[in-house]
């Protein structure tokens, strides 16, 4: 089955005169990551912000693990979709502990179990439980931040995982080595993850596949060699080339 | 002169403990009273332009009279005594916690909204759990304006026998006795600087977040 099902999706912005997103078609296929590849503007965080309904589709429907979306109460459905932002968003007036919670209490976890459950979920993004459970957000560092923000995202266990340009504020550095733990995240958890980004190298080197889009048009959504070796159209020629030489190849392996 | 205060002092303990007592009661109910009304227009205000427009130009407007004007005003509709001048100190309270209310509301960030809303809040628990506590810092320093407004107003209360420590001041311009103004004078200012540094202790203890180091 799959994860994600987008199907002749458009939306149009009031007072716009062109789609922001014009009629997508795509299938995700369940434990995939895939990322979302394209310019400021062309409709990438649209598409991804309609999959959890903080964006309203126009027509056509978006599928998500089997259930048609509109019928879902948007609450509860974000409530089972992991959601990482570029500006972090953890709430400054609680601690990293009480960031994860308000999660696993939207969720009806026994509180019980909320203490194990953070600090396995802390773990799992390689912050020390110990060093970290007490703290607050302003005490940690950006990339510190972000891996908090993805522990949030990962409580409950979603079974989907939207990240819009989730290293977009983040030093290249750190960058990097957030974007290998994200990859060994995905690989030891098997969720679906659908990340945007404007980094053709991010882009590739995370995604099994990548969808490139440009002006609302989905151009091409295919493996990274295969948009390579057969670019769809002269659009997606000229990002693969602008990106030959880049670091891609060497850090794939 | 300052054996002459201390003198008073010693004389007059139980009435000049009535005196505080009392310009603490009038400002303290002043600020309760200010605070109901002031944070939730506030909050209501805070949603769009012109709910903030409508809200606050009443109290633009009464800001503008001067705070005895009121007092004498206010004589013909509610008499004299404690509850015309709980009333004019209120009207003169709302101002600053009503547009720190606002402001308050209004800069919590679009992204911690986007945050709460993609984990699954709904609006409800969006308000409680991140709009009030982040509008908190601004709301609790417009109510601490507010109060030191108040209680120094609270002065001009004597003037229509409500009571406080304005007592002391206008009998002492009455008798032309300096000692009884300036000890009077004293009190309120230090007194208010005292109501200001509880606040700010109570801020500490509510957002301890805003004073951890690393």
């Amino acid at each position: 089955m799959d994860a994600i099902v987008y199907n002749n999706v458009c939306k149009k912005y009031k007072n716009a005169k062109a789609y922001a997103v014009d009629h997508v078609n795509a299938n995700i296929h369940e434990g995939e990551f895939v990322t979302i590849l394209g310019a400021s503007g062309c409709g990438k965080t649209t598409l991804l912000k309609m999959t959890n309904r903080l964006i309203e589709s126009d027509e056509g429907t978006i599928t998500v693990s089997g259930k048609e979306i509109k019928s879902l109460d948007p609450v509860e459905l974000r409530r089972h979709v992991g959601y990482v932002i570029q500006q972090i968003g953890l709430f400054p007036h609680m601690t990293i502990a009480q960031n994860i919670e308000v999660r696993l209490e939207l969720l009806h976890v026994d509180k019980k179990n909320y203490k194990e459950i953070v600090d396995g979920l802390l773990r799992k993004v390689a912050l020390n439980p110990d060093d970290f459970r007490d703290r607050y957000p302003s005490q940690l560092s950006g990339g510190q931040q972000q891996r908090v923000g993805l522990a949030r995202a990962l409580a409950g266990n979603p079974k989907v995982m939207l990240l819009d340009e989730p290293f977009g504020a983040i030093d290249a550095i750190t960058r990097r080595s957030m974007q290998k733990e994200l990859k060994r995240l995905h690989e030891e958890n098997k969720r679906t993850f659908l990340l945007v980004t404007h980094d053709i190298d991010e882009a590739f080197l995370l995604g099994d596949r990548v969808m490139v889009m440009n002006e609302g048009h989905l151009l091409q959504f295919d493996t990274p060699e295969t948009i390579i070796d057969h670019p769809a159209d002269e659009f997606v020629k000229t990002l693969v080339e602008s990106s030959r030489e880049s670091s891609y190849f060497y850090m794939r392996g | 002169m300052i054996s002459q205060m201390l003198s008073y002092i010693a004389t007059h303990q139980s009435e000049l403990l009535k005196q505080i007592g009392d310009h603490f009661v009038m400002s303290l109910s002043a600020l309760l009273i200010a605070s109901v009304i002031g944070i939730i227009c506030g909050y209501f205000a805070s949603k769009s332009e012109k709910s903030e427009q409508i809200v606050s130009a009443p109290f633009q407007v009464l800001r503008v009279v001067p705070s005895l004007a009121l007092l004498i005003l206010l004589i013909p509709i509610m008499g004299t005594g404690f509850a015309p001048a709980v009333t004019a100190l209120t009207v003169l309270a709302i101002p600053p916690i009503l547009l720190n209310t606002i402001v308050g509301f209004r800069e919590v960030p679009d992204f911690m909204i986007e945050s709460a809303e993609g984990m699954g809040m709904d609006d409800h628990q969006i308000l409680r759990k991140v709009r009030i506590p982040l509008a908190l810092p601004m709301i609790l320093a417009g109510m601490r304006t507010g109060l030191v407004e108040a209680f120094a107003s609270a002065v001009l209360a004597a003037k229509i026998g409500a009571g406080g420590l304005g007592e002391l001041i206008f009998t002492g311009l009455g008798l032309n006795r300096m000692d009884l103004t300036i000890l009077g004078g004293l009190l309120v200012a230090v007194l208010s600087l005292f109501c200001g540094l509880v606040f700010d202790l109570i801020s500490r203890c509510l957002m301890k977040y805003k004073y951890v180091r690393n």
